[in-house]
């Protein structure tokens, strides 16, 4: 047989062989040389990484005064694998749960289209957050569950039901975070939204981790090289935060059963004293396991409590607009201190005004009395000054320095390097938009009049009018509004265009609102107090009432701005919640208890729910 | 000239010194797998593993070396007769073995338990090459395979009656040596295809590509057959116009279901049964209407094989028992997957990639020694060589394999005897489908089907059961010059 054919076959069989043995080299290259997957997926194997997690940084107000602190929680975790000889029933009244909420959560677990990662070997989340209590019974009878463990956990606790918008709160990270920040794992927390979002990566401290080498079965074989490679937890740091408690709970109090907000500002510094938005909600509602339930509720809450409206919402600052726009007017020459207008009152064209006095009127006269006509006037020889020049040219840079101007007071534009928290643009309208509107020749003062009396298309935040009484406190600067007391952010400031000459007048104009005017009802004894106050129109409803201010006059500690929606009139609402939050910020307490009470049981929108 | 001389000076001497260094490269890796870090044993403690492991590679190999001494026609005359007993012993196996691990196959001697389903291969070996040695035999059409046939399924029966499907499977390695023999290459192939067919239908079948969209198996498998089509047209008939025309009409008809799947519900699996359902029709238009008269088999093959996949997927899916499902799937490492995410395949090549290319170093490897791998010191063995001595260790080892199996296939042409040529192949054919599987199955490349990897892994009976193998084609071979004195 030796010339046989099919000894050729013999090559055919050694290629197999040889194909094979040349796969295997190939795919053994592909796994130890070229993929690096595997190395760290045997470290996470045989050494058992124990997290250790620190404690979160705690976070005070500027007084020192406690705010937010931790307490122990517990997952209850298992691996599959080692689950023996359960007694399902008495498992589930231990932990006071049903059967089949048992059922179906171990086989979601063993889903691995929903849990991604599944392995019978290593542990499983069965159980979050629980507390204490939650946990008493199921600690004492754990020896009879192999297979189950309890790890611990840290969860936030608040002081005070208050300043929920301020803080924000804590979730699980999602894959995005993981994938952004490997610092994080699958379970682990970390601020959501507010400071603790924000503040995330000074508050969030460093994990530690204790090496342990272990088997197969999760048994602990001791520490990897004696605990060398070890890293002990660092704790996060603590954040003192601007804001005055007390005065923060007196506003939440004051606008009960109310929409609206307000924000108070120390103008020096920049640092808000309290940012309150009403409908709020405990912050310990969104803390462990019922945190995705009351979630979804405040969610779903028409009145939207989980809008900060501090800083989310924007509305048309109208009369309260008046002091900036004099200061504006004056440094863009279209005004002196001199300068006077006439006012036919309710007969004015194309603004009316609506009170009555005598003209032709001051500037000074014209904020104490809230004139539109004067404003009118004062915004049109500002920016028709020299006329309009070829294709309105000498109008738009006119225009333009008003806008600039506007924008060095804090509006239209985000404060960027604040650490608050999803703020708003808010809108001064740009040429470009009214290029688009009304075509590039076919808008003049006149068809934009309703700006100047901070109606029409200029929508503002309560916290960026806020930010403007702080730069009139300052006579000329404001320095970026902001939460941390351990950044004093000083060297952020920021200078307006308008000269420190022209804030005299307004600021006796807004002296006078105090005096004679609108807020006269509403003056703390022996404090001297500026203000504005505004009734904005609203299309959707009833006018809000909005006022501006700071006190005392002479050395101002407090700017403050109130925004109270579809509440009628400005003196009426925001004005005295103002001036209580101003009384209890510079006093220390609210005297005008008769006025304290009527206003904060008040409840002007029966939707908003009672806390 | 005395024998005891001539066995010297005839015995294949390299051959001996591969068989001696796997076996103790065997040796040190079962210590090396075994090792406690908190106990320490020496590598000659008889309690431990590896210290048994070198009791057995003694008496191997003083049963290798009395196998020398046995005259080499003795296996020729009685090959009947062993193969008898050890069938026998196959049958008595079933009914007195005790139960090990769900499986009945182990003899319980005392202290010593032995498998006699690792004699069986040898036996077989010798029956097969008997038969076929005879005067006249010759494979020549499908009637011939018939008693060959008969010879294989017996012992294959028995042992997956003793529930052992792995060892059971080896004997599918006799094919090999069969094609050596005359079989036509059509039949390996084709075995071949129905193979990776089930295993992708079934094994994938666990797999969705999303939900309610179908399941990864059918999909790959009509790639395969997609596959087949192309290189079949582009390289043996060299019709390449037509093999691009399938190519790019599959992907299109791929595209167009993608499209389609944003607005409807498109399940895939009907998808991929429909595109190569298509291309069958397609080549049997070519072959009426182009008159290229060589597609008639492809087309054949291609609708058996979508018949095949399609059966293979309802019959497991629909018609099996559950408990019936489970064998399968355990076979498949599907068992273990359902409820631990490929975990002794993900751990076995967490073992080797973390190897890198010199290794950890001897008694160094983590994974191997917490016991991560299962079956660490038997079927996961070589998870040790590659997390312990890297890359170049593993790649040592194999080529060690392959030389022997080279030598193997050396040793069989050079006999001019038939009975030693059939013999040595199926040595050659055992081995390799050993190696295959065992190495490919720690390497994540095939189905954990738990075999032993020759003289490696731990264990009396595998170590002893490829001694007497290997020595007996040694002792056949070193007869080619006593016949020529
Ligand atoms: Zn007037």
């Amino acid at each position: 047989m030796i010339n046989d054919t099919l000894q050729n076959r013999r090559w055919v069989i050694a290629g197999v062989f040889s194909a094979f043995v040349l796969l295997y080299i190939i795919q053994l290259f592909s796994l130890q040389i070229i993929e690096t997957k595997y190395k760290s997926g045997a470290e996470s194997n045989a050494l058992l990484k124990k997290t250790i997690f620190p404690p979160r940084g705690l976070i005070y107000d500027r007084n020192n005064t406690l705010l937010v602190y931790n307490k122990p929680a517990y997952d209850i975790v298992l691996i599959m694998r080692e689950i023996r000889g359960l007694d399902t029933l008495d498992f589930c009244r231990s932990l006071n749960i049903s059967k089949s909420y048992f059922i179906n959560r171990i086989a979601e677990i063993k889903d691995r289209k929903k849990n991604l990662g599944y392995s019978s070997y290593t542990p499983q989340i069965f159980m979050t957050q629980l507390n204490s209590e939650d946990i008493a019974t199921f600690q004492q009878s754990l020896y009879k569950y192999p297979g189950f463990y309890v790890q611990n956990r840290t969860l936030r606790e608040y002081a005070y039901p208050n300043a929920a918008h301020i803080f924000g709160s804590i979730g699980e990270v999602s894959w995005n975070d993981i994938e952004k920040d490997p610092y994080y794992k699958q379970g682990d927390y970390s601020g959501r939204d507010g400071v603790e979002y924000t503040y995330e990566k000074s508050l969030r401290g460093k994990k530690g981790v204790e090496i342990l080498l272990r088997d197969s079965r999760g048994r602990i074989k001791g520490k990897y090289r004696d605990g060398e490679m070890d890293e002990a937890p660092v704790a996060g740091s603590n954040l003192m935060l601007t804001i005055d408690i007390n005065l923060q709970k007196i506003g939440e109090e004051l606008l009960n059963g109310k929409i609206g907000s307000a924000v108070a500002i120390e103008p020096k510094t920049g640092e808000i004293l309290a940012m309150v938005s009403n409908p709020g909600f405990d912050p310990s509602i969104l803390v462990g396991r019922s945190r995705s339930a009351n979630y979804s509720a405040l969610l779903k809450d028409p009145t939207k409590p989980l809008m900060n409206r501090a800083t989310q919402a924007t509305y048309p600052p109208g009369s309260t607009f008046k002091p900036i726009q004099a200061l504006v007017c004056l440094e863009l020459g279209g005004i002196t201190e001199r300068t006077l207008f006439g006012c036919n009152g309710k007969n004015s064209t194309p603004i009316k005004c609506t009170h009555s006095h005598g003209s032709p009127v001051t500037l000074l006269n014209a904020i104490e009395q809230s004139c539109n006509p004067y404003f009118w006037h004062a915004f049109r020889s500002t920016i028709e000054k020299e006329g309009y020049g070829e294709k309105n040219a000498i109008f738009k840079k006119n225009y333009q320095a008003w806008i600039d101007a506007m924008y060095s007071f804090g509006f239209g534009h985000r404060f960027e390097d604040s650490d608050v928290y999803e703020q708003s643009r808010g809108n001064i309208p740009s040429q470009k938009y009214f290029n688009r509107y009304f075509g590039e020749t076919g808008w003049r003062a006149m068809t934009i009049r309703s700006l100047s009396i901070g109606q029409g298309e200029v929508l503002v935040t309560p916290l960026q009018l806020a930010n403007s009484m702080a730069a009139i406190a300052n006579d000329g600067y404001y320095v970026t509004p902001h939460l941390n007391k351990s950044d004093t952010m000083l060297l952020r400031r920021h200078e307006t265009v308008v000269k420190k000459e022209h804030f005299p007048i307004v600021d006796e104009g807004m002296w006078r609102v105090f005096e004679f005017g609108t807020g006269r009802y509403y003056k703390i004894n022996e404090v001297t107090m500026c203000g504005k106050t505004g009734t904005v129109q609203n299309p959707h409803g009833k006018d809000h009432s909005l006022f501006v201010g700071y006190a005392p006059r002479e050395n101002p500690v407090i700017a403050i701005v109130v925004v109270v929606e579809n509440a009628g009139f400005g003196a009426t609402w925001a004005a005295p919640v103002a001036s209580l939050m101003m009384e209890q910020y510079i006093n220390g307490k609210i005297e005008r208890k008769e006025l304290y009470d009527r206003i904060s049981t008040t409840v002007l929108n029966p939707n908003v729910k009672k806390r | 000239m005395s024998k005891r001389d001539s066995i010297q000076y005839a015995l294949d001497w390299t051959t001996v010194f591969y068989f001696i260094l796997l076996v103790t490269m065997g040796w040190i890796s079962i210590y090396g797998a075994s090792y406690d870090f908190e106990f320490e044993g020496s590598i000659l403690d008889f309690d431990q593993r590896a210290g048994k492991q070198f009791i057995w590679i003694l008496t191997a190999f003083a049963l290798g070396g009395a196998i020398l001494l046995i005259d080499h026609r003795i296996f020729n005359y009685f090959a009947y007769v062993i193969y008898a007993a050890v069938i026998l012993l196959l049958i008595i196996t079933i009914f007195v073995a005790p139960e090990i691990k769900g499986s009945r196959s182990w003899l319980v001697l005392g202290p010593v338990s032995f498998q006699p389903a690792e004699l069986a291969k040898m036996a077989t070996a010798l029956a097969l090459a008997k038969f076929m040695s005879r005067y006249n035999y010759r494979i020549r059409n499908w009637r011939d395979l018939i008693p060959l046939a008969f010879f294989v399924l017996l012992p294959f029966g028995l042992i997956i009656l003793q529930k052992e499907t792995g060892s059971a499977l080896v004997f599918v390695a006799f094919l090999l040596m069969f094609y050596r023999e005359g079989m036509k290459g059509l039949v390996l192939l084709l075995v071949t295809l129905a193979v990776v067919l089930f295993v992708v239908v079934i094994r994938f079948s666990i797999s969705p590509i999303a939900e309610d969209r179908g399941t990864w198996g059918m999909v790959l498998a009509m790639g395969i057959i997609l596959l087949i089509q192309f290189v079949y047209a582009f390289f043996y008939t060299r019709h390449r116009r037509e093999a691009f025309f399938l190519m790019g009409g599959t992907m299109l008809f791929a595209v167009v279901s993608v499209v389609l799947n944003k607005w409807f519900v498109v399940n895939y699996d009907y998808v991929a049964l429909g595109i190569a359902g298509a291309s069958g029709i397609y080549w049997l238009f070519v072959e009426l209407f182009k008159r290229y008269r060589k597609y008639m088999l492809l087309v054949l093959i291609t609708f058996v094989s979508i018949g095949f996949s399609y059966t293979a997927d309802q019959l497991f899916n629909r018609m099996l028992e559950p408990h019936q499902q489970i064998r399968i799937k355990v076979l498949l490492n599907m068992e273990d997957d359902l409820a631990g995410a490929g975990y002794n395949v993900n751990q076995s090549k967490i073992a080797i990639g973390s190897g890198g290319f010199f290794g950890k170093g001897f008694l160094n490897g983590t994974q191997t020694k917490l016991k991560y791998v299962p079956e660490q010191d038997t079927d996961f063995i070589f998870c040790t060589v590659g997390e312990e001595h890297g890359f170049i260790g593993s790649v040592f080892v194999l080529i060690i394999y392959w030389l022997l199996l080279m030598r193997i296939l050396t040793i069989a042409e050079r006999q001019r005897e038939d009975f030693h040529r059939i013999y040595a192949y199926c040595v050659a054919s055992i081995l390799f489908f050993h190696l295959m599987i065992n190495v490919g199955m720690v390497l994540g490349l095939m189905p954990v089907i738990g075999i032993p990897l020759p003289f490696f892994s731990y264990g009396g009976s595998s170590l002893w059961g490829f001694t007497i193998m290997l020595f007996i084609l040694l002792r056949l071979d070193a007869s080619r010059l006593e016949r020529g004195r």
